[in-house]
């Protein structure tokens, strides 16, 4: 497998031959905070134009084919859009949390962002607990969202922020929880040591039963979390305008719309790791040349690829069902995922217990 | 073996603040930028609340619905459960025998906290 701390040891080992070792540290913290907007950015601006797309072929349309070829700069012709709005300066809301909130929504999506792995050696935080951390980080995110709605004084954005903070935090548990199962079948929760572990199969098919119990309980609360599909009464646009965001203008309504569309990728991301193996390519236990060939395809391809199947999936919901009602969303949660989540742990221990796994 | 760090950085810490100063820079300078190239016009309407039309009545920071209050209390219970789950999930196999059945006993006192609260209609949306 082609390990890209190759390249970066190249890279220090270069700067250190040039400059003193706390430059080069700095030159390589501003290189990553560089690589990580850049990454940050341009996958944002694929996944609008992805997500308007596959709306388009679900609803028999062409979607956006004007602004380049196939309209590929769509989204950049958006964003300039976005940037060249003027900031409206609102009269009765409370100044410094409403410019707060998108600071907390941007920096949640960037930290759970820098958890991900994209290939061997190729992810920027790596703690031993790593996949708590995301876990934890990720949560930032419902602090912005009710700030937006509470700062800007407005009766709708309060019900939408109060809408999705209700809605976030009870999916969270179900994300936690299926998590928590697969972290318990992994034994580590470090992220290459994750990654690692399915080397010779990833974990849907290592743990069969729970393990696609889990995933299809990760689907739909990520879904939830991602405020998206069936689950998007936060910003029902027949009830509520536009939910947390109505009184934010131009690049400022922007953060969250970036951020929403990058957690859609986070949400895939984590599933494609948990479940499929991340960048680790498809192995059979014993097939030696198949497996040598399949390390062929490079492992930031295998990442992005399940992360983008994956999230075709979660647009997929968002046509295929009608909105929930609040009381609901609350009872799918409450009731019925976390019951079966907490079932589906104990399955878990069982089968590990057993040694009944692949 | 799969590489740990990233340009030899051992401090995770580091890293992680990193990329929070990133998300700062971000929208700092995404704000300062539209800030020089957005147009500006000035209307007293214009800072009016996006309602129905008509002035806005009273503040909308107000009391809002107890229903909200009670799901976060239960979320806050469930989640601490969660976290201390985790240790226990990574050393699930070391632990072995004596530490399902200390887990057992936890997990089954916060299951019949959720029956309780099943039971008592916390669960309900009102």
């Amino acid at each position: 497998m082609f390990d890209f701390s190759i390249i970066t040891n190249w890279l220090n080992n270069l700067l250190n031959s040039y400059m003193p070792a706390w430059l080069t540290t700095t030159v390589e913290c501003v290189l990553i905070g560089v690589g990580l907007l850049l990454a940050y950015a341009l996958l944002a601006l694929f996944y609008i134009y992805f997500e308007r797309k596959v709306c388009a072929a679900f609803q028999c349309r062409l979607g956006p084919d004007r602004v380049g070829y196939h309209g590929l700069l769509q989204s950049f012709a958006d964003m300039f859009k976005m940037l060249i709005k003027e900031l409206i300066t609102l009269n009765h809301i409370d100044r410094f949390l409403f410019a707060l909130a998108p600071y907390l929504v941007i920096i949640a999506s960037l930290l759970a962002f820098a958890v991900l792995p994209w290939g061997n050696g190729l992810q920027i935080i790596d703690f031993n607990i790593g996949i708590f951390f995301l876990i934890a980080v990720s949560s930032i995110g419902v602090l912005g969202i009710l700030l937006a709605g509470w700062s800007s004084n407005n009766k709708f954005t309060l019900i939408g922020a109060l809408r999705s903070g209700a809605q976030m935090i009870s999916y969270e548990l179900s994300i936690g929880l299926s998590i928590l199962t697969m972290v318990a079948f992994a034994g580590t929760m470090s992220v290459p040591g994750i990654v690692e572990a399915q080397k010779d199969c990833w974990f849907i098919f290592a743990g069969h039963v729970p393990a696609f119990i889990a995933f299809v309980i990760y689907l739909i609360a990520g879904t939830a979390e991602t405020n998206r599909g069936p689950f998007d009464l936060p910003e029902a646009e027949s009830e509520l305008t536009a939910g947390y965001h109505t009184e934010y203008s131009g690049i400022h309504f922007g953060f969250f719309y970036l951020a929403e569309y990058l957690n859609l990728f986070i949400v895939s991301g984590v599933a494609s790791l948990m479940f499929f193996g991340g960048w680790m390519p498809f192995h059979v236990a014993g097939w030696d040349g198949f497996n040598m060939v399949m390390d062929y395809i490079p492992g930031i391809v295998w990442f992005l690829g399940k992360a983008i199947v994956i999230s075709f999936i979660i647009i997929w919901f968002k046509w295929t069902f009608p909105r929930l009602r609040i009381d609901q969303l609350l009872n799918l949660e409450w009731k019925y995922l976390l019951p079966i989540n907490l079932v589906n742990l104990v399955l878990m221990t069982l089968v590990i217990a057993s040694g009944f796994h692949f | 073996m799969i590489s740990l760090d990233i340009f030899g950085i051992q401090n995770n810490a580091l890293l992680a603040v990193v990329a929070l100063l990133t998300g700062v820079a971000l929208v700092s300078l995404a704000m300062w930028l539209a800030g020089l190239i957005s147009p500006r016009s000035f209307n007293p309407q214009k800072g009016e609340a996006y309602e129905c039309g008509i002035p806005t009545r009273g503040s909308s920071m107000t009391r809002f619905n107890v229903g909200y209050y009670l799901y976060a209390i239960l979320f806050l219970i469930f989640d601490v459960e969660t976290v201390f789950l985790f240790p226990w999930a990574v050393k699930i196999k070391e632990l072995g025998a004596e530490g399902v059945i200390s887990i057992a006993v936890f997990f089954s006192i916060l299951v019949l906290g959720l029956v309780y609260a099943w039971k008592k209609g916390a669960l309900e949306w009102k």
